[in-house]
């Protein structure tokens, strides 16, 4: 009885515990300690590749600097339509001065006017310009009569204390927002709040609640009093202040961009990336003369694909002959081919250019053997031709290696029992030998596309204009433009691509096929 | 005892004291720039007198002023400025300062007056063309040609306009891959007075305009994208005529003797300066003010021009240039602002181009790939 029991219950291990668990255990500990002996590649590989490469792929959708530069401008724009033919309200450029104000205090409205720049051409100079203005708007108007109603007004510790009552912030909320927004810029510069000049975007701030009656019923006198002051206050319309500075100010399509690209996050950079804009209407196609990066990715594909079957056709034979021969003549060629590998990739491009261009090397034999006229070169560089050449040359030791490491696995005995059954040697060849070759022919071909999809310096130098990659733009964007959003964009877009082709190739080939030795 | 801590006393200050002053000071200085025959003047001229001054400042070049502006923006992002001083080309100075990356000073403070007394801002003049930019020299992007190539019973070309005959004047042309100074020189060879370039390249007429003219000779152009390339096309015998720089034509033209001559028409002159990134520690910033102090005064401004054709932004260095150090010719001639070659010349826009610069870019880019 006690017998079956046993039985029917877990199998125990020797020290008591059910097996299962101590199997589990063991496997655990296992697994822990295979993880220890990865964990620092594993660390390496995230903190230096994996993390700075998000980063940089999520700026192609980050778009928090409108919204954090001009967060008052943004709020009061959600009433205006973007539509309009007309510029926006008053309140608009009011609440506009005042985030134009702070933001000329940190040096962020020429950032800013470059990042929408971007979208509109002319808001860079434009955010400059009146930067340099905004200073000296005629808004102390409002500094003169609040002070004028009593002195303390001027003092930097007034606001403060005011700043630190909760009814008298509840009164005034634009100022409680905006007194934050500067405490917090002159505390990171470490200087105190309560001791710098109180400025006049604070006091037009002051007056805008002032002025909307939000401080009808507060407590304090002081406040009380400039409250019911001010509907008589000397007004300033700040919307011509701002035409003043630039008329463009008046132009509702600068005031469209600041609406469209106020959110977060932005599409704009990918719509940007595939020729595309986003308008009042929605999305719509880029002008046809500004549309590029299709053609871009296109044109890539299509010369990676070129490459890629340039280096099988060249590299197969040379393969073929390096597995066949014996080992001393082999390694002796096995040499050559990795002579490239020790060469700057810069010397073997401008080789290219020595040999390739009108007055080189290959034309003027072909010129002194008659072959080609001398007025008439060939035009063998700054175009496509160029561009696949040199990347041939350069990418053909990556196909190389591969194909050789399979095909020294292929025991030469099956070509000759193919042969001695009654085969050609064509048949022999191409029923035998070719697909046992095919997973090397996979590996190479993976190896070359995805390098040459992503190379730049070399179609930078001999491309000329029809042999450029779409890599060429993305590294004009990351340090030239600065355009940085749309730099991601384009490399997220590529990436993608790359993924997808690879998904397809595992779908039709099989990544199993693939043999890198 | 008494002695040996009187001797010890003695040895700290004495270590003290060096200590003290480094404090002030740092030691390290790495400066930014070009490479090249370039950099090579800034060291003769600035660098190597100022060590000389200092011996205990080690100075460190690096070669990556072309990628300034975005290296400057990743090193800010990750809070580790390990630059000092920076030479960049004006409108790259304008963006750094307007991405809050380069400092703002104020030229009298940080920089000396000129030898004849005048204030700093007005020895530089209108040459300050950003709150951050130090000026150093000015160069120009002009033309030259193969003087061998000139087809026979034909005057050399003397014309801009003339880069775009190609009857009277057949063979490849080398222009920049970039619309900048093309288009201003595409539209003022399509008729459009010099004055009024950047209002009608400021409309999309005058920009298809531009590049239609460019596209009449299109099919001769060499694009560069690097200042070595034009001299290397034109000694080649690639091309006939190139545009780049007049410090890479003159040593093409006088330190490697090429048949080659210059064309002034119509040269953009440009700027090129230093800027001080945002965010220095403070015995950084010391030390580096002190050596633009040093770098940007009246004589060592016109000491460059010694070692390299460009001219000196100061007013009054412009007297003080003389010969070159190792070929011993007369360098005044050989300047882009001598009033013999700047009799048409044209100034680079930065504030047009800080605003046009990607519209118009992403428009020839899409044209050159069509």
């Amino acid at each position: 009885m006690s017998d079956t029991e046993a039985q029917a219950g877990p199998v125990l291990a020797a020290d008591g515990t059910p097996l299962k668990r101590s199997l589990a255990r063991a496997l655990r500990m296992q697994k822990l300690r295979a993880l220890a002996l990865i964990a620092p590649l594993l660390i390496f590989v995230l903190i230096t590749f994996i993390a700075p490469i998000t980063d940089m792929l999520l700026r192609s959708v980050k778009n928090e600097i409108v919204v954090d530069v001009l967060p008052e401008t943004v709020a009061q724009l959600q009433s205006w339509d973007v539509d309009s033919t007309a510029p926006p309200s008053e309140a608009v450029f009011s609440a506009f001065y005042i985030d134009m104000v702070l933001a000329e205090e940190q040096k962020l409205h020429t950032r800013l006017g470059t990042r929408l720049n971007y979208e509109k051409t002319g808001l860079s100079s434009l955010f400059r310009k009146t930067g340099r203005r905004v200073g000296r708007f005629d808004t102390d108007v409002y500094t003169d009569q609040i002070v004028a109603l009593d002195p303390a007004w001027k003092e930097p510790a007034t606001w403060a204390a005011m700043m630190a009552d909760k009814a008298d912030r509840g009164a005034l909320p634009l100022t409680a927002r905006t007194w934050d927004r500067w405490a917090d810029y002159l505390n990171s510069e470490g200087k105190d709040p309560a001791k710098t000049k109180v400025e006049d975007f604070l006091f037009t701030a002051l007056y805008l609640d002032l002025a909307a009656g939000n401080a009808k019923s507060v407590a304090d006198p002081r406040i009380a009093a400039a409250a019911a002051a001010a509907p008589g206050f000397e007004t300033v319309d700040i919307r011509s202040q701002f035409a003043k500075a630039d008329k463009d100010w008046l132009d509702p399509a600068v005031w469209q961009t600041i609406k469209i690209f106020s959110s977060r996050f932005t599409n704009g950079y990918f719509l940007n990336a595939v020729d595309l804009q986003k308008g009042p209407d929605g999305i719509e196609p880029r002008p046809e003369s500004q549309q590029i990066y299709l053609m871009l990715f296109k044109r890539t594909l299509f010369m990676s694909l070129v490459i890629t079957g340039s280096c099988i056709l060249l590299g197969y034979p040379v393969a073929w002959i390096l597995a066949n021969l014996p080992s001393r003549t082999a390694n002796l060629l096995m040499i050559l081919v990795l002579l490239p590998f020790w060469t700057s990739l810069l010397v073997r491009t401008s080789a290219w250019k020595v040999m390739l261009q009108q007055q080189g090397v290959i034309n003027d034999v072909l010129v002194w053997l008659g072959i080609v006229d001398d007025a008439h070169r060939l035009v063998m560089i700054n175009n496509q031709f160029g561009t696949i050449v040199a990347m041939t040359h350069i990418l053909l030791p990556f196909m190389i290696l591969p194909l050789y490491s399979v095909m020294q696995t292929i025991p030469p005995s099956y070509l000759r029992a193919a042969k001695s059954l009654g085969a050609t040697n064509w048949t022999a060849f191409w029923r035998v030998y070719f697909p046992q070759s095919v997973p090397g022919i996979g590996a190479g071909s993976i190896l070359v596309f995805i390098l040459a999809i992503g190379y730049y310096i070399t179609p930078e130098i001999v491309g000329g204009t029809t042999g450029t990659f779409i890599s060429n733009r993305i590294a004009y964007h990351i340090s030239s433009s600065l355009n940085w959003g749309l730099g991601a964009a384009l490399g997220s877009i590529l990436l993608g691509v790359v993924l997808l082709l690879y998904w397809i190739y595992d779908k039709i080939v099989g990544i199993d096929n693939v043999k890198l030795g | 005892m008494k002695r040996k801590s009187l001797a010890a006393l003695v040895a700290t200050t004495a270590l003290i004291a060096p200590m003290a002053m480094a404090e002030d000071m740092a030691n390290d200085m790495t400066l930014v720039s070009w490479g090249g025959a370039y950099q090579k003047s800034q060291v003769r001229a600035y660098a190597e007198p100022y060590a000389a001054m200092h011996p205990e400042v080690k100075i460190v070049w690096d070669e990556s002023s072309n990628e300034a502006v975005a290296k400057l923006r990743a090193m800010n992002e990750a809070g580790n400025i390990t630059w000092d001083l920076v030479d960049v080309v004006a409108a790259d100075a304008i963006r750094l300062c307007d991405e809050g990356l380069a400092m703002e000073f104020d030229p009298d403070t940080l920089l000396v007056p000129g030898d004849d007394g005048t204030p700093a801002s007005e020895d530089f003049g209108d040459l300050l063309v950003s709150d951050c930019f130090i000026p150093q020299i000015v160069y120009s992007t002009t033309f030259g040609y193969r003087t061998d190539l000139v087809p026979e019973g034909v005057e050399p070309p003397s014309s801009v306009c003339d880069v775009f005959d190609l009857e009277k004047y057949p063979g490849k042309r080398a222009l920049e891959k970039r619309p900048i100074n093309n288009m201003e020189w595409a539209l003022y060879c399509d008729g459009v007075a010099k004055d009024e370039i950047y209002d009608v390249l400021a409309t999309e007429e005058g920009q298809e305009k531009a590049l239609a003219k460019l596209d009449t000779i299109k099919d001769s152009v060499v694009w560069w994208s690097a200042g070595a390339d034009t001299p290397q096309l034109l000694a080649d015998g690639e091309v006939f005529m190139g545009s780049t720089y007049n410090g890479r034509l003159f040593s093409v033209i006088e330190e490697q003797h090429q048949p080659v001559a210059m064309m002034w028409d119509m040269q953009v002159f440009d700027l090129d300066g230093w800027i001080i990134p945002t965010g220095l520690a403070a015995d950084r910033l010391a030390r580096t003010e002190d050596f633009v102090k040093f770098a940007t005064d009246t004589k060592r401004l016109a000491d460059q021009a010694k070692y390299i054709s460009y001219g000196p932004a100061r007013k009054s260095s412009a007297p003080l240039v003389g010969k070159h150090a190792d070929l011993g010719i007369e360098m005044a001639a050989h300047m882009p602002t001598d009033p013999a070659n700047a009799k048409n010349t044209l100034l680079y826009n930065y504030e047009f181009w800080a605003d046009y610069r990607d519209d118009i870019d992403a428009k020839f880019q899409a044209w050159l790939a069509k």
